[in-house]
């Protein structure tokens, strides 16, 4: 009720055409990304079905026996679970201090020199082809350290598919959890210093503590790309076909991607006799939801990270 | 006093307060009183604990700092200001080795604290740091609680007294106790910037040094917290040295006893180096300053 003039108006609508651009821009990526959704989806789907085929026809305590041996129906599903775990662990026990050492080193106390050499020797290491991994366990490994460590080790064995499994994770561990020390402000760093805190304190004390979830996360992708490793451990742990439950990390043993590369190439004789094929779906399915709980995992422990600082 | 006084690993020797020299209670002489020309204020006689000769850093070829002398007492703060990039972070880094840490630091001349040289060869900077501890310009509490933020100095020097007193006299000295008396458990992250400055100053004292150097410890403070932290600072010269950077021409003479300015000189080859202009009682350089390009910068008239 004012008698206030306003001003003229201003058209503040937008021209038609780009608004138009802008719309089809926006549908091609929202198609890209539907695209890969719809795929891995698919593969899931297929993963399910094919995985609930195989559990339908078989008789359930074929999954709890003696061994896994799919040319005779035996599905022993702690078999290749252990045999899976027990290298995953061997490879941790060797990744762990070899990846944080090499982090630590890296991170806080080489010179930018020797940084500038060791970080592409890391990702040389990174990019090593699993197949040679495999065969040098077979020849180096197995002989130099396992077979000296036991003396009832033969050629093939858990603990030198393990090792070699962890020499192949080490610059996986090492790089991520250089850079979440890396991450840690050097104002932290400075502070600790600026309180007489030696090197060494600064890094346990102030570092670690404050990289401590990126420091997890390293761990966890580590565990996870040793149990999805399937190369080395077909080549090493020695049991290709089948295998009796085994605990002894000096004995051959099976695990569920070797198990499953068996069954695919049909280096065990049964491609095509259905449901031993069939359990390959089901091992898969076993395996991604292993993979996908622990990257969830990591995930959370690297967005604790981020939410720090 | 040996040349190995620092590499002791005991944190035994403390400031060393000649008997018979009573210090005045506060600064003899406010800025308003001294507008009286060249009649400057007798100097108490105080003990030097820093004898800075020769002073010049580099970082890498890049000399920082030119050569400055002076000569900082026991039990009062002294201010660096100037223009920035005239090398004050520079200079006070220098005074508890903290320039060590960067790669490319060069330091020459000596800095003689309590009459040994800091940088002699002998010479442990982890037992520099901890009897000249710092508070850095941007607050940078550790991602811990209050707590352990306070306690880990003591701890790591191998404190044996009673932590909770400690961290209760820390964060009463630095003004903050009222604030977190019932939050010690918190992370010091859920402070507030002036909250957490305060804590890094309580963190700093926790460890009982001699000499505390502030690196624009306001800059990022509101001026409440900033006056807070002013107060904060004169109550602690009765037990510490202050040395304190600050852009804050206002601050230095609020606060401070001395004040050093430096400014920066522009070489033909574009090399920017800080140079030391004038060192005096802070109520001389702001009425009577005896360079003019002291006089210029307090003026505002700079350049
Ligand atoms: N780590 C460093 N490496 C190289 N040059 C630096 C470094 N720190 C400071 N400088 C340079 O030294 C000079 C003085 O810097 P500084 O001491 O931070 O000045 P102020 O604190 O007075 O602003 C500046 O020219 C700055 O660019
Ligand atoms: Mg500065």
């Amino acid at each position: 009720m004012t008698s206030d003039t306003t001003t003229p108006a201003v058209d503040l609508t937008g021209s038609r055409p780009r608004l138009r651009r802008e719309r089809r821009v926006r549908r091609l990526f929202a198609g890209a990304a539907a695209v890969s959704i719809v795929v891995s989806l698919l593969i899931v789907g297929s993963l399910v079905g094919e995985a609930w085929t195989f559990l339908r026809g078989l008789d359930l305590s074929s999954l709890w026996t003696m061994g896994w041996f799919p040319r005779r129906g035996l599905f022993d599903v702690k078999t290749v679970l252990t045999g899976t775990l027990l290298i995953a662990l061997v490879a941790m026990v060797v990744a762990t201090p070899l990846g944080l050492g090499a982090a630590i080193y890296l991170s806080e106390y080489a010179r930018p020199r020797a940084r500038r050499w060791l970080k592409p020797i890391l990702e040389v290491l990174a990019g090593i082809p699993s197949v040679v991994l495999g065969y040098f366990a077979l020849t180096w490994i197995s002989p130099n350290i396992v077979m000296r460590l036991s003396s009832h080790a033969g050629v093939f064995s858990m603990a030198a598919a393990g090792i070699a499994v962890g020499i192949l994770v080490t610059p996986l561990v090492a790089s991520v959890s250089e850079d979440a020390m890396r991450a840690v402000p050097a104002a932290l760093r400075e502070a600790s210093y600026g309180l007489g805190a030696k090197k060494a304190t600064t890094v346990t004390r102030i570092v670690f503590p404050a990289a401590a979830s990126g420091i997890m996360a390293s761990l966890i992708l580590g565990v996870s790309r040793a149990i999805g490793e399937t190369m080395v451990v077909a080549m090493a742990a020695g049991a290709v076909g089948g295998s009796l439950f085994q605990w002894n990390i000096f004995q051959p043993g099976q695990t569920m991607t070797a198990a499953m590369s068996a069954l695919a190439i049909g280096s065990d004789q049964v491609a095509g006799s259905t449901s031993a094929f069939q359990s390959l779906f089901f091992l898969g399915l076993l395996l991604f939801l292993m993979t996908l709980g622990l990257n969830l995992l990591s995930d959370r422990f690297v967005r604790k990270v981020r939410e720090k600082y | 006093m040996g040349e190995d006084q620092l590499t002791d690993s005991t944190t035994a020797a403390g400031p060393t307060i000649a008997t018979g020299e009573a210090r005045p209670a506060g600064r003899g002489v406010s800025v308003g009183s001294a507008l009286r020309g060249t009649g400057r204020p007798a100097e108490p006689a105080q003990n030097t604990i820093f004898d800075v000769r020769g002073l010049r850093v580099f970082y890498g070829s890049f000399q920082a700092v030119a050569d400055a002398t002076m000569a900082i007492r026991e039990h009062e703060i002294t201010a660096l200001i100037g223009p920035s990039g005239c090398g004050k972070t520079t200079v006070l880094r220098c005074f508890n080795r903290m320039n060590d840490l960067i790669d490319t630091a060069r330091v020459e001349g000596t800095i003689l604290y309590h009459g040994t040289d800091i940088y002699g060869e002998k010479v442990d900077p982890v037992e520099v740091r901890r009897r000249i501890g710092m508070v850095f310009q941007k607050p940078n509490p550790f991602p811990k609680s209050i707590y352990d933020n306070i306690a880990f100095g003591p701890r790591i020097a191998g404190y044996k007294g009673n932590m909770d007193d400690l961290v209760e006299e820390s964060l009463t000295r630095a003004a903050l106790w009222d604030e977190v008396s019932d939050k010690l458990k918190e992370s010091a992250y859920a402070l507030s910037g002036g909250q957490q400055q305060r804590l890094c100053i309580a963190r700093a004292i926790a460890t009982s040094p001699d000499v505390l150097l502030m690196d624009e410890p306001c800059s990022s403070l509101d001026p409440i917290a900033t006056l807070r932290i002013e107060e904060l600072m004169i109550e602690l010269k009765r037990d510490y040295s202050i040395i304190i950077v600050t852009h804050n021409m206002q601050q230095a003479a609020r606060v401070s006893d001395r004040t050093a300015f430096f400014t920066v000189d522009v070489k033909q080859t574009g090399m920017r180096t800080g140079r030391l202009v004038e060192f005096d009682a802070t109520d001389a350089i702001f009425t009577n300053p005896r360079e003019k390009q002291t006089e210029d910068y307090i003026t505002g008239r700079f350049g």
